[in-house]
C-alpha cells in the first residue's frame, strides 16, 4: 500500500455561509476583514503625494488601464467579449477634444459631456451586434477601432493624423492624480457592489445560459445594452482624461494597446472579480514601464503573457491570493 | 385516467394553426395544429426527431415558423421575442438542462423572479426575491433550510436541476407551463415526488403541456395527447384511445414498452 | 473604366475567398476561431523572404517549406494552446489573439518594412483583356484562388478525412461515439486553415510588400467574409466575397479609396439586419449567434 499526499483547504473559521456575511467576535477578526480592501485605498491614496514625477505618469497611466480592464471584465460578464476597448476610449478621447477644440468649453464640461456622449455613442454603434454571441460579438468588437483609425488617416477628418492640439489641461498634476485615482476606485467598489445584487445576478446570468434567461421573461438585449453603456462610459472617461493630460487627441487613442492591455490585465489579474483586473494592471503597466529600453517587444510580451496566463494560470493572480488569504491549506496522507 | 369532458367546454388559451418549419430542406414541422384549452394538461408524445422540441421552439418565441400562427388567449404571438412570450405567461423548462452553475439553487430563481411580469402581478413591487425564491423551491420539493438549497446550482444532482427547472417557470407565475421532457433520466423516486407537483399545478388552474417520452407517467397525469410522427399530427384525443389507433402503434413499434 | 472595375473586382473577391477559406474551414469543423490567422498569414510570407534571401533557397521549394511549417505551426497551436481551451470560446478567441498579436508585433518591432520585403511573382509579364493590363499573378491568383475552392469541396465530400471533418462539424458527440478522434481532427483543421494561410500569402503578397498591417486586414477581412457568408459553408464564403470584392472595388473605384475600409463594416451591419445567419447560414449557427 502507498501512500500518497494531497493537499486539502480549509476555510478560515470567521466566513459564515455566503460571502457577504460575517461573524465577527474580535478586532482581529475585524482587521482580518477590513484590511484587504482599507489597506489597498489608503496606500493608493498616499502614494500621488510621496512618487516622484515620472512614477505619478505611471501612476496615472495604470490607473486608466486599471479601468478599462474593469469595463472589459464587466462586459465579459454580461457575455460580450470585447477585442476593441480602445473604440471606447477613444470616443471618449475625441468627443472631449471636438467638445474642447470647437466648442471651447471647459474642462469640468467636456469629461463629463464626453463620459456620457461617448458611453451612447459607443452603445448606439454597436446595438446592431448585440444579438450576436461570443466570438462575433468579439469579431465586430476588432473591426470597429482599426477600421475608424483607418477612416480618420484617410479623410483627414477631426484633424487627421495630426489630431486636436493645444488642448486645456488640468489645473495640476495632484488634480488628475487624485480624479483618476478616485474614478477607479469608484468603479472598483461600485461595479463590485453593483455585480452582488440582484440586477448584477442577472446580467452575469446572460453570460451563462442567455436562453435560459429570456425565457424567465427578460429581455435580455435591453439589459445587454445598458452594460455597454456602463462599460463604455467607464472608457471613454479614461479617454476624455487622457485627453486633457496629454492636451492633445490623435489616431493613437484608438492604438491597439488599448484594447490589448486592458484585456492582458484582466486575464493576468484574474477574471470575473474587478479587484482581479485592478490588480492586473497595476502589474503589467509598471512592468512595462520598467521595460520601457524594449520598445515594440512591450506588446509582444502582453500579448505572450496573456496567452502564458490563460492557458496555464487561467484563475489569475487575484484568485489565487484570494486562495491562500482566506483558506488554510495542508498536505494530508490518503492510502490508496 | 381522466375523462376529458370537464375540460371540453373552457376556453382555448392556446391554439396553434398550421405550423411549419424547415431547416435547409428537412421539414421539422409541417402543418401542425392543436388546440390548448385552460386548465388541462396536454401531452405531446411522439418517436425521437418527430419534431416536438421544435414544436416548443416555434411557440416559445426561439424559432420563427416559415408559415402558420400561434395564438394565445386570442393574440397573434407569432415571431415575438422570446422574453415577450415569456412575459405574457407562457414559461418553459429547457430538454438540456442548463443552469446558473456558479449560483446557489435558490438564486437561480432570482432571474424569472426579476421580470417585469412578476413586478406588475405583486403590485408593482417585487418583494424579498430570496425568500419567494426559498418558498418556490420547496414547493418543487427542495427540503426547507437543507443545505441543497444554498449549494451551487452546478454541484445539485439531476433530479434536483429537474426541479429547478420547474421552480423557474412557477416563479415566472406562468399560466401556461411547456415542460420539455420534464420527466427524463428521473428515477422511480424522484419522479414519484415530482409527478404530485405537477398535478397540483393544474388542480390550481394553470395549463401544462408536457412533452414526453415516459408514456406510462405521463398517461396517468395528462387530459388529453397529441401525437407528432415525421412533424405532423397523427393523433389527438385521450390517452387510452390514442394508443389503440393503428398510427401511433407503427409509429411507435419497436421504439417504446 | 467600368471594365476595369469589373475585372479587377472579380480579381479582389478571389483574393477575399482564399483569405477567408482557411479561417471558415477551420471554425466549420472545429468550431475554433482562429485569431492568429492574419498573423499566420504574414508569418508565411516572411518565412518565404527568409528562405529566398538569406537562406538562399529556391522559391518553389521555400513555398512548400512555409506552407508546411505554417501548418505544423498551427498544429503547435491547437495542441499546446487550444487543446486546454477547448470548448471555452472566450478563453480560444483570447489566447489564438495574443498569439497573433505576439507574432505580428514581433515582426513590427524587427523593423522589417520596406520595398526589399517583397515576394517573387511566379511569373512576370502581362496580358490583355479588353483594354486592361493584368499581370501574370494576378491570372495566377484566380487559377489558384478557383481551384482551391473547387479541391477544398471535393476533399470534404469524397475523402475520409474529409468527411471525418464534415462529421465533426455536424455533432462533434456523435463522431466521438463512432471512434473519430475529434481532438485530432480539430487539429488537423487548425494545421489545415494555417496551411491556407500560408498558401494564400504565397500567392498574394508578391504584389505588393509585405507589411504587418496587413495581418490585420486579413483577419479583418477574413472575419467579414465569414460572418456574410455564414462561418461554415464553402458556397458562402465565396458568395460573400463577390458580394464584397465587388462593393469594395466600386466604392474604390466611385468614391475613392478611403471609403473602401468601411464596406466590410457597413456588409457586417447590413448581413446582420437583414439575415442574421448569413447568406448561407444554417439554423445551427443562427443558435449559435442569437
Amino acid at each position: 500500500m502507498t501512500t500518497k499526499k494531497r493537499k486539502e483547504r480549509l476555510d478560515r473559521g470567521i466566513k459564515v455561509r455566503s460571502d457577504d456575511i460575517f461573524a465577527l467576535t474580535s478586532y482581529r477578526e475585524m482587521l482580518y476583514v477590513a484590511v484587504p480592501s482599507v489597506l489597498p485605498v489608503a496606500v493608493l491614496l498616499i502614494l500621488p503625494l510621496i512618487l516622484p514625477t515620472y512614477w505619478q505618469k505611471v501612476l496615472i497611466s495604470t490607473s486608466v488601464f486599471a479601468i478599462l480592464a474593469m469595463s472589459w471584465d464587466f462586459l465579459v460578464s454580461v457575455g460580450m467579449v470585447s477585442l476593441g476597448q480602445a473604440l471606447f476610449f477613444g470616443v471618449g478621447g475625441y468627443l472631449a477634444g471636438v467638445l474642447d477644440h470647437h466648442l471651447h468649453l471647459p474642462i469640468w464640461l467636456t469629461i463629463p459631456l464626453a463620459t456620457v456622449l461617448g458611453g451612447g455613442l459607443c452603445t448606439v454603434c454597436l446595438v446592431p451586434v448585440l444579438r450576436l454571441r461570443g466570438i462575433y460579438f468579439a469579431m465586430v468588437t476588432l473591426v470597429l477601432p482599426l477600421m475608424i483609425e483607418r477612416i480618420i488617416e484617410a479623410t483627414g477628418f477631426l484633424g487627421g493624423t495630426e489630431g486636436l492640439t493645444g488642448l486645456k489641461p488640468f489645473p495640476s498634476i495632484y488634480a488628475e492624480l487624485y480624479l483618476i485615482v478616485a474614478a477607479m476606485l469608484l468603479v472598483l467598489f461600485a461595479v463590485r457592489r453593483m455585480m452582488s445584487t440582484d440586477y448584477g445576478l442577472v446580467l452575469r446570468a446572460i453570460q451563462e445560459n442567455d436562453r435560459s434567461v429570456m425565457s424567465g421573461g427578460i429581455n435580455i438585449y435591453y439589459l445587454k445594452a445598458q452594460a455597454l453603456f456602463l462599460g463604455g462610459c467607464a472608457c471613454s472617461f479614461c479617454g476624455a482624461f487622457m485627453t486633457h493630460v496629454y492636451m492633445f487627441v490623435g489616431m493613437p487613442a484608438f492604438a491597439l494597446d488599448y484594447s490589448i492591455l486592458p484585456i492582458a490585465s484582466a486575464v493576468v489579474g484574474g477574471m470575473g472579480t474587478f479587484a482581479g483586473s485592478t490588480l492586473g494592471a497595476f502589474i503589467l503597466v509598471p512592468l512595462s514601464e520598467a521595460l520601457r529600453g524594449i520598445g515594440g517587444l512591450r506588446t509582444v510580451i502582453y500579448a505572450l503573457s496573456l496567452t502564458v496566463f490563460i492557458v496555464a494560470l487561467p484563475e489569475g493572480v487575484f484568485h489565487y491570493i484570494q486562495r491562500k488569504y482566506k483558506q488554510f491549506e495542508r498536505w494530508v496522507e490518503v492510502e490508496r | 385516467m381522466t375523462s376529458p369532458s370537464p375540460h371540453s367546454e373552457k376556453s382555448v388559451l392556446l391554439s396553434v394553426r398550421d405550423l411549419s418549419k424547415s431547416f435547409g430542406g428537412v421539414k421539422a414541422v409541417t402543418g401542425v395544429s392543436f388546440d390548448v384549452r385552460e386548465g388541462e394538461l396536454l401531452g405531446i408524445i411522439g418517436p425521437n426527431g418527430s419534431g416536438k422540441t421544435t414544436l416548443v421552439n416555434l411557440i416559445t418565441g426561439f424559432i420563427t415558423p416559415d408559415s402558420g400562427e400561434v395564438v394565445y388567449r386570442g393574440r397573434n404571438i407569432t415571431g415575438l421575442m422570446p422574453y415577450r412570450i415569456a412575459r405574457l405567461g407562457i414559461a418553459r423548462t429547457f430538454q438540456m438542462v442548463r443552469p446558473f452553475t456558479a449560483l446557489a439553487a435558490f438564486k437561480n430563481l432570482i432571474v424569472p423572479l426579476f421580470s417585469p411580469r412578476v413586478k406588475s402581478l405583486s403590485g408593482g413591487r417585487y418583494g424579498d426575491r430570496d425568500a419567494v425564491a426559498k418558498d418556490l423551491l420547496e414547493e418543487v420539493g427542495f427540503e426547507r433550510e437543507s443545505s441543497v438549497t444554498y449549494k451551487p446550482a452546478g454541484s445539485l444532482p439531476h433530479g434536483y436541476l429537474k426541479r429547478l427547472e420547474l421552480a423557474k417557470c412557477l416563479a415566472l407565475r406562468a399560466d401556461l407551463i411547456i415542460l420539455d421532457e420534464l420527466f427524463s433520466g428521473l428515477s422511480i423516486a424522484e419522479l414519484a415526488s415530482i409527478v404530485p407537483v405537477i398535478e397540483k399545478l393544474v388542480v390550481e388552474g394553470k395549463t401544462v403541456i408536457m412533452i414526453e417520452h415516459r408514456l406510462r407517467e405521463l398517461f396517468r397525469i395528462a387530459n388529453r395527447v397529441v401525437v407528432l410522427n415525421f412533424g405532423t399530427v397523427i393523433a389527438e384525443g385521450i390517452p387510452s384511445e390514442v394508443m389503440q389507433k393503428d398510427e401511433v402503434k407503427q409509429a411507435y413499434l419497436g421504439s417504446e414498452d | 473604366m467600368l471594365e476595369v472595375t469589373l475585372i479587377y473586382g472579380f480579381i479582389n473577391s478571389v483574393i477575399l475567398a482564399l483569405i477567408a477559406l482557411g479561417f471558415s474551414l477551420t471554425f466549420s469543423i472545429s468550431g475554433v476561431s482562429n485569431f492568429a490567422y492574419g498573423a499566420l498569414f504574414i508569418l508565411a510570407g516572411y518565412m518565404v523572404w527568409i528562405f529566398v534571401n538569406l537562406l538562399s533557397i529556391p522559391f518553389a521549394v521555400a513555398a512548400i517549406l512555409s506552407v508546411l511549417l505554417t501548418a505544423l505551426l498551427g498544429a503547435g497551436l491547437y495542441r499546446f494552446v487550444l487543446l486546454r481551451l477547448r470548448g471555452l470560446v472566450i478563453s480560444e478567441v483570447i489566447a489564438t489573439f495574443g498569439v497573433g498579436l505576439a507574432i505580428l508585433e514581433f515582426f513590427r518591432y524587427l523593423g522589417w518594412t520596406g520595398f526589399e520585403y517583397t515576394l517573387p511573382v511566379f511569373t512576370d509579364g502581362s496580358v490583355m483583356i479588353g483594354n486592361t493590363y493584368i499581370d501574370h499573378q494576378r491570372l495566377w491568383i484566380v487559377g489558384a484562388g478557383t481551384s482551391l475552392a473547387v479541391g477544398l469541396y471535393l476533399f470534404t465530400h469524397y475523402t475520409k478525412v474529409g468527411l471525418a471533418f464534415r462529421g465533426i462539424a455536424q455533432d462533434e458527440r456523435t463522431a466521438l461515439t463512432l471512434g473519430v478522434n475529434t481532438d485530432r481532427i480539430a487539429g488537423i483543421s487548425v494545421a489545415f486553415g494555417a496551411g491556407l494561410a500560408a498558401t494564400a500569402a504565397i500567392l498574394i503578397l508578391p504584389r505588393g510588400t509585405i507589411a504587418v498591417n496587413e495581418g490585420y486586414d486579413v483577419l479583418v477581412n477574413a472575419l467579414a467574409v465569414c460572418i456574410i457568408g455564414g462561418l461554415g459553408s464553402t458556397a458562402g464564403v465565396v458568395a460573400a466575397s463577390f458580394m464584397l470584392g465587388y462593393a469594395q472595388m466600386f466604392t474604390d473605384s466611385y468614391l475613392g479609396p478611403h471609403w473602401k475600409m468601411i464596406v466590410p463594416l457597413i456588409a457586417i451591419l447590413l448581413i446582420l439586419a437583414v439575415r442574421p445567419s448569413g447568406l448561407f447560414g444554417k439554423q445551427k449557427e443562427l443558435e449559435e449567434r442569437i
